[in-house]
Formats: structure tokens, sequence, C-alpha cells
């Protein structure tokens, strides 16, 4: 591998110095056709904790705003219809825009770190959760709502007690959807400084090794995979009345 | 906080048309309106063949088992495992593994985009009516013919939101190629200390721009290859 070149710089500083450095006694991390290292693995999986913990806090942050705001248009335009084709529009823009693009056309607002991405990850989950909750919502038969104003409902109740419990299947496959995209997506906040696993597979400026690469692409895997889980799990509680009829 | 100057936003459309100073590259101007259609033509490429890669594993994949009503658990298990799989470590693996250039990154790329493609073509399909395909059978229509001349079209809103969605999400991680040595806009966001700040800007706002004009023109297409008996029913 060695160039003469490099060969002879290193003659310069001594015969042995260059003898020592041979791949049988490189640390297997530094070796040039490594793919993984579990001794390495195994001594510093510490280093994962902190990143693991910024990416948490990011999506969560992102997930509750996006869901928040989101949810509020979808209801909005529930009842105003001639507020949907702008709202979807405009979500989809901001759906389209690419996160990378996103975050760099936002830092002569909000600069780098944490707000940023998080304001940008929030904007990209609009998008699925609104045409989520308004397709669940349209899907409430008519008859259904008929029979509730027939026992007096009111048409805020309906909303609430009637029509969103019924969209409860569709609003939370929205957030499986937007919480699983935006846990793969927040290791690009690398890019912003904004920390998160992102910094164990591109740290300051350079890629790092593919030990550490896997390593933070399993641990941002298993979160996804747990979330989805998680929210698999809360759709199957809210909504006891689809448990009855055979799947 | 370091935030950039609210004016670079003027400083970036000039560096996307005007070749500007550099204090890295010791004289030598960058940027500029050639340099810009360089980048622009070289993400296309990249995108444009990771996602052809991936339309030809993934649509026909997709046509067979929604017209077999075989492994929904593979199609459907397949396109959530793959929206959860992080583009930058796609990116990084392959060019500290396998190698950099454009003939490991389109295939990367294209991992990306399968998953979208076969679970909507998947879905797609299933939700042609039963009915529908027994008539069209009862017709004489070959197996092919009713995937070709019957299901497909039918199918074919689902189906262009899973290219729509590959394409997307195909062209963003472009962004990060230059990370594994393809030339992408994203060498102005990448390389931030030869394009300076101006630069980082208007790689932004380049890809942004890009992603909606085609995201623009997939929806055109979309309403060209939807029949004309569809979209009366989908007012």
């Amino acid at each position: 591998m060695a160039s003469p070149f490099l060969l002879a710089a290193a003659g310069q500083v001594g015969g042995d110095f260059f003898k020592e450095r041979t791949s049988d006694t490189l640390p297997c991390q530094a070796q040039p056709d490594h793919v993984f290292c579990f001794d390495w693995a195994k001594e510093n999986i510490d280093r994962y904790g902190t990143p693991t913990v910024q990416h948490l806090e990011i999506v969560v942050l992102s997930v509750v705003i996006g869901f928040a705001v989101a949810f509020a248009l979808a209801v909005l335009a529930h009842r105003r219809r001639r507020l949907q084709p702008p709202l979807l529009a405009a979500t989809g823009v901001l759906y389209t825009i690419p996160s990378i693009a996103f975050f760099f056309l936002l830092l002569p607002l909000t600069g780098f770190g944490r707000d940023t991405a998080i304001i940008v990850l929030a904007a990209y989950t609009l998008q699925i959760i609104y045409r989520n909750t308004i397709l669940g919502l349209a899907n409430v038969p008519d008859a259904v709502k008929d029979a509730a104003r027939g026992m007096g409902l009111t048409e805020r109740q309906i909303l609430w007690r009637v029509e969103l419990p019924l969209a409860i299947p569709e609003i939370v496959a929205g957030l499986r959807v937007a919480v699983v995209s935006t846990i793969a997506i927040a290791t690009l906040v690398v890019f912003i400084n904004a920390g998160g696993l992102g910094t164990q597979m591109y740290g300051s400026g350079n890629l790092t090794f593919p030990t550490s690469i896997i390593i933070a692409a399993a641990i941002v895997m298993t979160m996804a995979l747990a979330f989805d889980l998680v929210l698999l799990t809360v759709q199957r509680l809210t909504t006891p009345w689809r448990r009855v009829r055979p799947a | 906080m370091n935030t950039l100057p609210l004016a670079s936003f003027a400083g970036a459309i000039e560096f996307i048309f005007t070749p500007q100073d550099s204090n890295v590259t010791g004289g030598n101007k960058v940027g500029g309106f050639d340099k810009s259609l360089e980048l622009v033509l070289k993400h296309l490429e990249v995108t444009a063949l990771a996602l052809a890669i991936a339309l030809i594993v993934a649509l026909p994949l997709g046509l067979y088992l929604g017209h077999r009503g075989k492994g929904e658990l593979f199609a459907v298990g397949f396109g959530n495992a793959g929206r959860a799989i992080p583009e930058l470590a796609v990116i990084a693996l392959v060019a500290v593994l396998i190698g950099v250039g454009l003939k490991t990154v389109a295939p990367a790329l294209a991992i990306l985009g399968i998953a979208p493609i076969l679970v909507n073509t998947y879905v797609g399909v299933r939700q042609v009516e039963p009915a529908t395909v027994e008539a069209a059978r009862g017709m004489g229509m070959s197996e092919l013919s009713i995937i070709r001349r019957v299901e497909l079209p039918l199918a074919i809103p689902t189906v262009m939101g899973g290219i729509r969605s590959a394409a997307i999400v195909i062209l963003a991680t472009a962004t990060i190629a230059p990370l594994a040595g393809v030339e992408t806009l994203g060498d102005f966001i990448i390389n931030r200390n030869v394009y300076g700040e101006n630069g980082l800007l208007a790689g932004a706002i380049l890809v942004a721009l890009l992603a909606l004009a085609i995201e623009g023109s997939l929806a055109l297409l979309q309403r060209r290859l939807t029949s004309d008996g569809l979209k009366v029913k989908t007012a």
C-alpha cells in the first residue's frame, strides 16, 4: 500500500517505526479493510449515550410540535372545507423541500443548532399528519354523525367524541410514518451542528469508520422500530371496538 | 448563536450566476452559472440513475406480488423498514466500505427508493376490485395483460405516489453524495470552506428548487398517465 515516498519518509523517522505499524499490530478499527470491530464496539458503546439522548429529544420535540400544528390545521380545515386545498399545497411544499436544504435555508433566520433542526423536522411531519387526520375524519360514515346528532350531541361534541375517536387509526398511522421518517432524517442535523446520532457517522467534517457508522445506524433503526411498536400498541388500546371485528 | 446575516440570500443568488472570490483557492473564482449548471446536471444524473434502478427492481416485484396477492408482510414490512434507514448511513457506509463514485452511489441511493415504490405498487394493485380482474379474466385476457392493461392503469395514482416519494428521497440524499465522491449540488454545502456561506445557501436554494421542480413534473406526469375515466370519479 505504502508508496516509495512514504517508505522513504518513514525511513527517515527510523526503521522500527514503520515495522511496528503493519496491519497485524494496528487496532481492528484502523485496518483498511475492516467491516465491524466487536472489541471496539464493546469498549466504546458508552459514547453513543449522549448522541442517542440528543437524537430522541430532537425527534420527540419535532413530532410533538408538528402534531400539534397539523392536528389543529386538520380540525380547522375539516370545518372549513375551502381551506383544504391551500393547506395541502402548503404542507406539500414543506414536505418536498429536502430537509438538508431546508436546514441551510433557515440559517440566516435561526442559525446553526437545535432550534433550526426542530423547526425543519416539525415542518416535514406536517403533511403526513395533516393528510391522515383529514382522511380519518372524512372516512367517518355520515350515518354515524347523523345518529350522534339525533342523540342530541352538539357539533363540538360530535367532533371530539365521535369523529376524532373513529379517526384514530388513520391519525396514528400518519403519526407512525412521521415518527419513523423523522428518526431517520434526524441523523442529518449533524450538518447544522445540532448533535444526534449523525455525529457518530460524520464527525467534525469527516466520515467516521464502518464500526461507528453501523452502530449509530443500528441505534437509529432500533429507535424507529421501538417507536413504531409503541404507537401501534397505543392505537390498539385506544380503539377497543376495532378488536371485536375479526381481522 | 452564529446566525448568518440576512443579506446572504442576495449573496447566494449572486453566487449562482456570477463566480465569486474565495479565500482558499488562491485567487481562483468559485461558483457561478457554469459551475451551478454542472452540479445541477450531475445531481439530476445521479437521481435519474438511482430512480431507474429502483424502478427496475421494485415495480415488477410490486406488480407481481400484488397480482398474486402474495407477500404482503414482505412488501409492507420492507416499506416500513425502508423508511427507517438513515440516509446518511447509506452514503457513509458506501463511501467507507465499498468505494466512492457514481457506480457505487447510484445503487446505494436506489435502495432508498425501492421501499416506497414497492409498497405503493403492491397496495395499489391490491386495491383493484377483484370483480374487475375477474371480468378481465372472463374476457379472455392473459394474466400478463391483466397486470399491464387493467391493474397497472387502475393503480397508477398510488404507484406514482410511491415513485414521487422515491424521487424526492433520492434527490434529497444525493445532496450528501459528495461525501462519497460524486459532485452533486451538495458540493456547495459540504465544502463550506471552499464556497463560503454564499455557496452554502446557494446549494440549499438550488436543491430546494430542484426538488420542487421534480415533484411538479412528476405530478404532471401522473395526470397524463391517469386514465380519463379515473379522473372523473376522483373529483
